[in-house]
């Protein structure tokens, strides 16, 4: 079994009912994430669109964070899933420079990294991760890769052609696949971050957000 | 062809999450600063005893305590930069060897203890031969143990900017830098022969690095986008474009320049200057290379 996640874009309507499931779920920290969506505009106006990408470990196969942690915290379960023992975490951030997904945070109150286990918790529990049951439109397909018979694998059988991974030439041959993306959602670089747009740029909290400070 | 793409779609990032800031911050400068005197200086006592046997002998035991202190200030700040650093005892029984951060921690405590095993030859026995038979294995150890982090820097596989080829040379480079400048200095008794041909490592170190970096710059964007994106940070008006030529001129040019104004006037004051310079410059190039990665968004 390789559990794999797939986001069809073209559904997802940035509700962020997935987000606040995961922060409840698992606890999240205030100021971390271990899922998000992104917001990106398009176009000047009134020729304006709005795209909505929801951000996760994308558990890859060749996953560098499991390589680089010199204490195999991050470690591969038997159904892929790239999960973090948090009591053996060391914290030295490897994990986090890593990643080419910016997908791993250290978590402010175990002073630890952590990130999207895929609900490993749930999975061991044969119940679907939180952003899956959360999802009104059914965005979040979720399920066995090497079974031809499972949603996502049927759902990529037949949108060929435009199932897409984040950052293919970094080689980690990641779980986690897009329908419906473009550069626009996949590419960080293709969008600028100009402050004072983002909603959360300024931020009050004191606690730290991974980095030091 | 992500500006044309930029400039045509015009497309904001409107809503986002609080990105994570620098997470290796200068603490991590501090630890491959300290460690290229660490390293360097025993590669330089190595290359000294063999050139210059009479005149550097006495070199043996202040050379090896200077390395200890500045190994120790590396391991220093590698512990301060955890998060957790209580628990740095996993990597030595959770050891993940695929981890250049695991094997760089097992072989600089090797380093280490042979560090003191010189010390003891050397202070306690008063034993050459065998401190010169311990220092060479310590010199060949000391080699992987510069690597190291070049191999660390290039499994951040996220930092496009950091290959192993040229970090692998960098590191080297940095430490012959730094072991000559320090050996200059710490050198007081070496005749002005040895400490030209200390001069002359620390001139050749300096232009190489700069050349490499150099290359870097203006090669670099070749690469990729996303190191496009990050040498835009010490180009032009990029926010740390002045530090990284502060750091070119203090760490390379400068000392290049005053190393051949020494060897033209024979003076060891303008060579100690250069010494100086350089491993000021060494830490502010050293800390540029380290953040411009950083600043860049991953997602």
């Amino acid at each position: 079994m390789q559990l794999g996640f797939l986001v069809d874009l073209h559904l997802c309507m940035g509700c962020k009912g997935c987000e606040i499931a995961c922060k409840v779920e698992n606890e999240v920290p205030l100021s971390t994430w271990r899922l998000r969506v992104k917001y990106v505009d398009v176009g000047m106006f009134p020729e304006t669109k709005r795209t909505f990408t929801p951000l996760r470990c994308n558990h890859c196969e060749n996953a560098p964070c499991e390589r680089i942690c010199p204490v195999s915290a991050l470690h591969y379960l038997e159904n892929g899933i790239v999960n973090i023992d948090k009591e053996r975490c060391i914290g030295c951030a490897g994990c986090v420079m890593a990643c080419p997904y910016g997908a791993i945070y250290i978590d402010p109150e175990t002073q630890t990294a952590d990130k999207c286990t895929y609900c490993a918790h749930r999975i061991a529990s044969s119940m679907m991760p939180a952003c899956v049951v959360a999802c009104p439109v059914e965005a979040n397909i979720f399920g066995d890769l090497e079974d031809p018979t499972s949603n996502i694998s049927q759902y990529i059988q037949d949108n060929q052609g435009d199932v897409q991974v984040r950052k293919p030439e970094k080689g980690t041959d990641p779980h986690h696949f897009y329908v419906g993306g473009g550069n626009l959602q996949l590419n960080p670089l293709a969008s600028k971050r100009v402050e004072g747009y983002s909603l959360f740029n300024k931020l009050t909290t004191k606690m730290p957000l991974g980095g030091h400070h | 062809m992500v500006h044309e793409t930029l400039a045509a779609t015009h497309a904001v990032v409107t809503l986002d999450v609080g990105l994570p800031g620098i997470v290796w911050p200068w603490k991590v400068t501090m630890n491959m600063w300290a460690k290229s005197i660490g390293t360097g200086i025993i590669f330089m006592l190595f290359y000294l005893l063999k050139r210059y046997p009479k005149e550097s002998g006495n070199l043996r035991f202040s050379s090896t305590v200077v390395a200890l202190v500045f190994i120790h200030m590396f391991l220093l700040f590698t512990l301060a930069d955890l998060h957790q650093p209580l628990r740095m005892w996993h990597i030595f029984f959770y050891p993940h060897w695929t981890s250049a951060i695991t094997v760089g921690a097992w072989m600089a405590t090797l380093f280490v203890v042979m560090l003191f095993g010189m010390a003891y030859f050397s202070f306690v026995k008063k034993d050459n031969a065998k401190f010169d038979k311990l220092m060479f294995w310590t010199v060949i150890l000391g080699i992987p143990v510069t690597l190291y982090t070049a191999a660390l820097m290039s499994e951040a596989t996220a930092r496009e900017l950091w290959q192993m080829p040229t970090e692998s040379a960098q590191m080297m480079l940095a430490a012959l830098l730094a072991g000559s400048a320090s050996m200059i200095l710490l050198g007081k008794k070496l005749s002005y022969e040895a400490k030209s041909s200390l001069g002359v490592i620390l001139g050749l170190s300096a232009l190489t690095a700069f050349i490499l970096y150099q290359s870097e710059l203006i090669f670099g964007p070749m690469k990729s986008e996303e190191v496009i994106a990050v040498l835009a940070y010490v180009k032009g008006n990029g926010e740390y474009a002045t530090m990284f030529w502060i750091g070119q001129f203090v760490a390379y040019v400068l000392p290049m320049l005053l190393v051949a104004l020494s060897r033209s006037g024979r003076s060891e004051s303008i060579l100690k200057l250069a010494a100086i310079l350089a491993l000021v410059g060494l830490w502010v190039v050293k800390h540029v290379w380290l953040i411009i990665p950083q600043l860049l968004p991953m997602s």
